[in-house]
């Protein structure tokens, strides 16, 4: 018996899938829990079920990959966060705008165990704008002993050179011992304020990363499972259990990029517009060979605001729980009790669920909706279609027509004819692509640098990056031979006297299976 | 500031006994979108001036915003800013007390108080830095600026026509190195002070053009930090939409309304040159060019020019109403491309030579902003 199969778990707002797919990615079974408040819970059921529906050998899963809200959940709730001791490396400059300054108070109390900035830093040059001055570190060090559990280090343009960071990192660990150490590099890109409100994000988080690490374990031990484990990270690629621990931080926000990974996956389509339609929202967004389109604008977590790479989304308060009443439609919905209290199943609330029914798009349900309730059921569907019209269209990246993959468990929401639309795709199995998008997921590696270069050296420049994202890439996790490129990004600085240029790399490959 | 007092405001001339205003920390949105469309695209994102001058308004309390003619005649004005690159001002943060020593500098030069500071620049990120320095130093920000908008260099400014010396030119950064640039002529300083940014790694801060209140009466454009603010309050306000906003508020054209479709740059000598393609979204198959260099110098369709410097070009978030870099320009936004007039003085065949657009390289020369196509003649269906 061949041990050669993989598990995906995915969280979402509504329910939690689990799917198993065998090496060649075919999907082999299904199942959807309810998500519940502890996430945790959820996760066991739905592994519970997955393994059912699997029938023999589940022994043959090798690999487990879970996309979690976990850390989400415990920035919002500001919940089991532990105590970060916030260095910053840049003094004489960046004092105007100290550490911490943009935090939501109630999130910097829940997660501050001090605060300093020191001297030291980079320039954009490569040169120093300050000596790294280790004392004053090693002494703040000190101070925090016994209040901090967490160290974020954070030196100007570290993505030039890390070098003060890593002297930082190593007076830390010898000051406070074996505690966790986030350094700024290795989470965030140009923006010294967002990149040090992500890495103290991320530091404030390892103690949910181990939480989460430790009971999925548990949950899989429970079937005498033990697969290699790996997390979906905010882009919709896997990162190694190990590596996840490090920078939990990468997976707040990967529900949206797994499902439009897993509609590539389910449709064979790499290049389409995505529409995932849940219970309670929809989001759109777009795929460009496989992988989700990324915005640039800064994201916002728990009111903290960050820099991330993340899908660029159209999102809207639609899904096929959406409570049918008097006002707008959406946000209210009946979420995971929609088998109780849609009209179709017998309830006594108009949901889209029903005005979908009622305008013959899907059969569902013991029962069409009463008569009375048809003129508002169709008005619903119709404001429903023209809302979901003009989030297709203002996701677009792209002009000309393209065509549309529909996932997710209220996908019959989508009319089969849309403005802008080549072609409606509504592939098999879409209601847990976003599980899928889990299962497939591969395993990435992303650098950013500012190059300042005269002519002829932008091509060594960009070279050099790529061959730094493809071994991180590899380090994290990824088929050395099977790792390529799948983006790079150059903006020139603008108002410099010699060129440069902001230079992105992205490299990508599946697992490396041993 | 009601609706009534924001729609008087603009549209005459500023009234130069408007009422004394101060700007607290509860301002610095508003003021910071009201920068950014000023900004024709350029002159860098004005967030990080709203968190620099937060921090400063928040310990030492709100900034009187003062005209000219409310202080003395004979007070010495110090007008200053960032200078270099924007993407480098976000990451390499200022220390804060960089504004103290362009002061002190300028004292010991001139041997004179300085009374009041000024923005050399309203548009983008230089409308909110001194605004931070004014607060730590407990002076009054003054309510104009040298550009009223934004452009890359020195002697596109104000009292450059008006024939105020450049020199002497201060420069520190958060070190407080200091360096005083003597020279002759504003072409000279302009040309040391961008090799010496380069030293300063990459952005610095600098004060120049130094000169008393009654010569800024006549050397700078009035008014301009209160156009940002009652610009950006306007833009805040919920419901309305945010181009219509502006076409109202600064007697803007809206040269079209759409999809970019195009977005090509590249770095040339220190700025970054391209263009975008906008689509209009009524399925006329209308494009408007833009000409981008740093900021948006020219809007250009069917080969007509429609806009161009010195005129103020802007990009707006159709939905947010946000203004957007060019920076930051990608295919897929909907926008609205507005033009408004910039100050008078740009228009005289002095201004244009220095900031017209032949002096960015462009071959066509200044052409005053059209209006909608409607009412140029062309040919419409309806």
């Amino acid at each position: 018996m061949r041990a050669d199969l993989r598990l995906g778990i995915d969280v979402g707002g509504t329910n939690t899938d689990a799917v198993v797919v065998d090496r060649d990615d075919v999907l082999l079974a299904k199942a959807k829990a309810p998500t519940t408040p502890d996430v945790t819970t959820g996760i066991a059921a739905s592994i519970e079920a997955v393994l059912a529906a699997l029938g023999p050998a589940p022994g043959r899963i090798t690999h487990a990959m879970l996309g979690t809200t976990h850390a989400a959940n415990a920035v919002v709730a500001r919940s089991g966060l532990r105590r970060v001791a916030v260095l910053r490396i840049g003094g004489p400059a960046t004092h105007a705008v100290p550490p911490l300054a943009t935090f939501p108070p109630d999130l910097r109390a829940a997660v501050s165990a001090g605060e300093t900035v020191v001297g030291g830093g980079i320039e954009f040059d490569g040169t120093e704008v300050a000596p790294f001055d280790a004392e004053t570190a090693a002494r703040f060090f000190s101070d925090v002993a016994g209040r901090a559990d967490a160290v974020a280090i954070t030196s100007v343009f570290s993505a030039v050179s890390d070098r003060h960071e890593l002297a930082a990192e190593a007076i830390a660990r010898s000051v406070l011992g074996d505690v966790h150490v986030s350094l700024s590099h290795e989470v965030g890109s140009i923006g010294l304020v967002e990149r040090e409100n992500a890495t103290v994000l991320n530091a404030a988080l390892a103690g949910v990363a181990e939480t989460v690490a430790q009971s999925f374990g548990e949950a899989l031990e429970r079937h005498d499972l033990h697969p290699a484990r790996y997390f979906t990270q905010n882009d919709g690629t896997l990162m190694e259990r190990e590596y996840a621990l490090r920078y939990p931080v990468l997976t707040i926000g990967c529900g949206p990029a797994n499902s439009m990974r897993g509609a590539a996956h389910v449709s064979g389509v790499r290049d389409a517009l995505v529409a995932d339609v849940g219970g309670t929202s929809t989001e759109v967004g777009v795929l460009i060979n496989g992988f989700p389109v990324e915005t640039g604008d800064p994201v916002g977590i728990g009111g903290v605001r960050t820099n991330f790479r993340m899908p660029g989304l159209v999102t809207l308060p639609l899904g096929g729980g959406t409570v049918v009443g008097d006002g707008a439609l959406g946000p209210h919905s009946v979420g995971y009790r929609l088998t109780e209290s849609a009209l179709a199943f017998g309830g006594s609330t108009p949901t889209l669920t029903d005005a979908a029914v009622s305008g013959g798009r899907v059969d569902v349900g013991r029962t069409r909706p009463a008569a009375r309730h048809r003129g508002a059921l169709a008005e619903a569907l119709a404001r429903s279609d023209a809302m979901l019209a003009e989030a297709i269209d203002q996701a677009k990246v792209v002009r000309g027509e393209q065509p549309l993959i529909v996932v997710g468990g209220g996908g019959f929401l989508v009319p089969d004819d849309v403005p802008g639309v080549s072609e409606i795709l509504r592939p098999p199995d879409h209601e847990v692509a976003n599980a899928l998008g889990a299962a497939i997921g591969q395993v990435s590696g992303q650098v950013e640098r500012i190059v300042r270069f005269r002519a002829g050296g932008r091509a060594a420049a960009i070279e050099e990056a790529c061959e730094s994202a493809r071994l991180q890439a590899v380090r994290a996790g990824a088929d050395p031979e099977r790792t390529e490129i799948v983006d790079i990004e150059e903006v020139p600085l603008a108002y410099l006297t010699d060129p440069a240029m902001r230079i992105r790399a992205k490299a990508a490959g599946p697992l490396r299976l041993t | 500031m009601t609706e009534r007092q924001a729609r008087g405001r603009h549209s005459a001339a500023p009234d130069p006994r408007a009422e004394r205003r101060s700007i607290a920390v509860d301002d610095l949105p508003a003021l910071a979108r009201g920068c950014a469309v000023m900004g024709a695209g350029g002159g860098g994102d004005p967030q990080v001036g709203v968190l620099m001058a937060r921090e400063a308004l928040q310990q030492h309390g709100p900034v009187p915003l003062v005209g000219l003619d409310d202080l003395p005649a004979d007070g010495l004005v110090m007008p200053c800013g960032l200078v270099g690159a924007p993407t480098i001002a976000i990451e390499k943060l200022q220390n804060g007390g960089e504004g103290a020593r362009l002061v002190a500098e300028t004292e010991t030069l001139t041997g004179r108080p300085v009374v009041a500071i000024m923005p050399f620049e309203i548009g983008g990120s230089n409308g909110l830095i001194p605004l931070n320095w004014a607060a730590r130093l407990g002076l009054p920000y003054v309510d104009a600026d040298g550009m009223g908008r934004a452009f890359p260099t020195l002697p596109q400014m104000t009292m450059n026509l008006a024939g105020v010396p450049s020199s002497p030119c201060v420069m520190t950064d958060e070190r407080l190195n200091t360096l005083v640039i003597r020279t002759g002529c504003v072409e000279w300083t302009e040309r040391l002070l961008r090799t010496s940014t380069a030293a300063f790694g990459g952005a610095a801060v600098a004060a120049l053009y130094l000169m008393d209140v009654a010569t800024a009466r006549r050397a700078t454009v009035p008014g301009s930090v209160s156009r940002a603010l009652d610009l950006g309050t306007a833009l805040s306000r919920n419901g309305d939409d945010p181009i219509d906003t502006v076409v109202d508020e600064l007697a803007a054209v809206e040269l079209i309304r759409g999809k970019v479709i195009d977005v090509e740059r590249e770095t040339a000598g220190g700025s970054v040159r391209g263009s975008a393609i906008v689509e209009d979204n009524t399925g006329e198959g209308r494009l408007l060019r833009l000409e981008i260099q740093n900021e948006n110098l020219a809007a250009l369709e069917d080969g007509e020019v429609r806009a161009c410097v010195p005129d103020v070009i802007t990009v707006i978030d159709a939905r947010t109403g946000e203004p957007i870099v060019t920076e930051r320009l990608r295919y897929g936004q909907r926008v609205g491309v507005i033009a408004f007039p910039g100050p008078e003085v740009w228009r005289t065949p002095e201004g244009l030579a220095v900031a017209g657009p032949g002096a960015f390289g462009l071959r066509f020369p200044y052409t005053p902003i059209a209006p909608a196509p409607v009412d140029t003649g062309a040919v419409r269906a309806s």
